[in-house]
């Protein structure tokens, strides 16, 4: 187990470092150069190129990327060009906010998922099986932007219900924050509902399907004893794994709800920050973001081996 | 976007191991079953409008008309007009052209890149799969987006560079679907029987194993598909994809979903419908196509 566990964490540094080569190039090819961004297009010549030397990006690559990744040990993420000071109070608070919307996401999506996932699976074939697959195709099909338009429509314009930004002033109460979020998390709901309520379902389909399951129906246990006691115990744990991978994809809705609904989580910040050429804040949000994707892999991988007896004995043994 | 989604193996595949049994009268069953027939239809509408649609269209979909902005829909403009005075409706009929030609491609590139790797790493094995599978690997350890927004980031954003890094995402993913089918078809005796008679690598995997893994490679096609309008339509929408003024459903919400709050609710809320309808359909279609293979 340990030994496992030395080398997924082994290959996830060197997956970040790579990523940290390929985020640090991807910024340097990028067209047009940051002195010029920022200066405007009217500014002199020798106006950029002083900014340019002022900002360090004259010098050649590989002494750029050194220093940048120096400085990274050191918690040091370098300093924006757009703000002209330093990153971190931005990331700091961007993953605050996104760490918000992300977690009343999840709170709400794992058990409605796994609800109807079961559900459909024990009536598996009948029109709530159909009712419940059917919706979750459905919904996690349509891209987050196109469900939060019409919601906003819908629910913040037409009925007037709830308001149609994410943004609050700050020092606004929980309450108020709330009120704020619901609209920008109901599409991230959507999308994860279909496929967490299809993995439950299939892992309870199969557990249904069981040798165990017939024998315990046999013995004479109740319907309700046996998917309480044997179907769902089997039936949820890789599903509940299965949800850790799902970060990756909750990154990405990320990008696109904030955007939609001005919410100044690290989705809008890398989308600005990429927008505006803003390098250094773009460089450390990728970065930021692969940490918190490499650990929640790592987590997800490690619970699956510990929860599933089979893969650990391999492993130990 | 759907790095999850993208990443884990889909419940599709199992399906689409046994596309190789499924005899030509089933799918026949497919026009009996309703919501094919539906998503057919919805599907056929819009590839019409896709190539037709500057015939179809009422107006021109460029044609600013600046004393008719923002108008409320009504019988002149059935779907209003958008901030520039631009017919809306006619912008939903053309706009379906670009989606519809970058998806298909982007899958295509996938499908075809995906294709040759995995065939390399199933029939050769050993070194080869060790070091294309770490590649594929480290590839997958990326979250999807990260990968498109560099990409995109650093490259400029245009049609072309949407099929790239949609096919690019895809290569991996198909790769693995194809080299798990060749490895199943080097069990089989005609492919022993070819190396005995020495024929060449290249023409035993590509004339000998590729028509055979040809069904699994149609359904992957199939149901990347659905991703790829997914993640085109978000990538547009975050303005990575086509350019304005061109008529773009992604691209038109995004210009126009800032004045949501004014009330102007038809310029974003009909191209949004549009997108949905056309994932949906391609969805229903596939999933009919599956349920119909794994009966």
């Amino acid at each position: 187990m340990t030994r496992y566990l030395l080398r997924r964490i082994g290959l996830a540094i060197v997956t970040l470092w790579i990523l940290s080569l390929i985020v640090f190039f991807a910024g340097q090819i990028l067209p047009g150069d940051p002195g010029r961004t920022v200066l405007g297009p009217f500014a002199a010549e020798s106006a950029v190129r002083a900014y340019d030397h002022q900002l360090g990006v004259d010098r050649p690559l590989i002494v750029q990327y050194l220093g940048w990744i120096g400085g990274l040990l050191h918690g040091n993420m370098g300093s924006s060009y757009t703000y002209r000071s330093p990153v971190e109070p931005f990331i700091v608070s961007a993953i605050g906010n996104s760490s918000k919307l992300a977690l009343l996401a999840l709170i709400i999506i794992i058990p409605l998922g796994i609800a109807g996932g079961v559900l459909a699976a024990i009536y598996a074939g009948r029109w709530i099986d159909r009712l419940i697959s059917l919706t979750g195709l459905a919904a996690s099909t349509v891209p987050e932007f196109v469900s939060g338009i019409v919601l906003i429509i819908v629910l913040g314009i037409g009925l007037k219900l709830l308001p149609i930004t994410a943004a609050t002033s700050s020092g606004a109460s929980i309450p108020d924050q709330l009120d704020h979020l619901i609209l920008p998390v109901i599409p991230l709901v959507f999308v994860l509902f279909g496929y967490i309520a299809r993995m439950a379902r299939a892992g309870t389909v199969e557990a249904l399907d069981s040798d165990y399951v017939r024998t315990a129906t046999l013995k004479g246990l109740r319907r309700g004893v046996v998917i309480r006691r044997h179907v769902l115990r089997n039936a949820l744990l890789p599903t509940i794994t299965v949800i850790a991978t799902q970060t990756g994809y909750l990154i990405g809705g990320l990008v696109v709800v904030e955007n939609l609904f001005n919410y100044q989580g690290i989705g809008l910040l890398i989308l600005n920050a990429a927008t505006h050429k803003d390098f250094p804040m773009l460089e450390a949000g990728v970065l930021i973001i692969g940490v918190v994707y490499m650990v929640a892999t790592l987590i997800a991988d490690v619970l699956y081996t510990v929860l599933n007896p089979r893969l650990r004995v391999g492993v130990t043994g | 976007m759907t790095a999850g989604e993208l990443t884990t193996a889909a419940p599709g595949e199992v399906a689409v191991a046994r596309a190789f049994a499924a005899p030509p009268a089933q799918w026949r069953l497919l026009l009996r079953k309703p919501a094919f027939l539906i998503g057919a239809a919805v599907l056929l509408f819009w590839v019409i409008c896709a190539i037709f649609g500057h015939l179809i269209a009422p107006f021109d979909p460029l044609a600013q008309q600046l004393l008719n902005k923002n108008t409320a829909p009504s019988g002149a403009h059935l779907f209003g007009t958008d901030t520039l005075g631009r017919d809306v409706l006619s912008r939903l009929i053309a706009g379906a052209r670009d989606i519809l030609l970058i998806a298909p491609l982007a899958t295509l590139l996938g499908a075809v890149c995906g294709t040759a790797i995995g065939l390399l790493m199933g029939y050769f094995g050993g070194v080869i799969d060790v070091v294309l599978g770490r590649v594929v690997e480290a590839v997958l350890a990326l979250p999807v987006v990260i990968v498109a927004f560099l990409f995109i980031v650093a490259v400029g954003p245009s049609s072309l560079t949407l099929i790239i890094v949609v096919g690019f995402i895809f290569t991996p993913l198909i790769a693995r679907t194809v080299r798990t089918a060749v490895l199943v078809e080097s069990q089989l005796d005609y492919l022993a029987s070819a190396r005995l008679l020495g024929e060449r690598p290249a023409y035993i995997m590509f004339a000998e194993i590729l028509p055979n893994v040809l069904p699994v490679i149609v359904v992957e096609f199939t149901v990347r598909l659905g991703y790829a309008i997914f993640a085109v339509a978000t990538l547009s929408f975050l303005g990575f994809g086509v350019q304005q003024p061109t008529p773009d459903w992604g691209g038109d919400i995004a210009a126009n979903y800032g004045l949501l709050g004014a009330g102007y609710w038809w310029e974003t809320l009909f191209p949004a419908l549009a997108i949905a309808s056309l994932v949906m359909a391609l969805n229903l279609v596939t999933d009919s196509i599956e349920q119909v293979i794994s009966s």
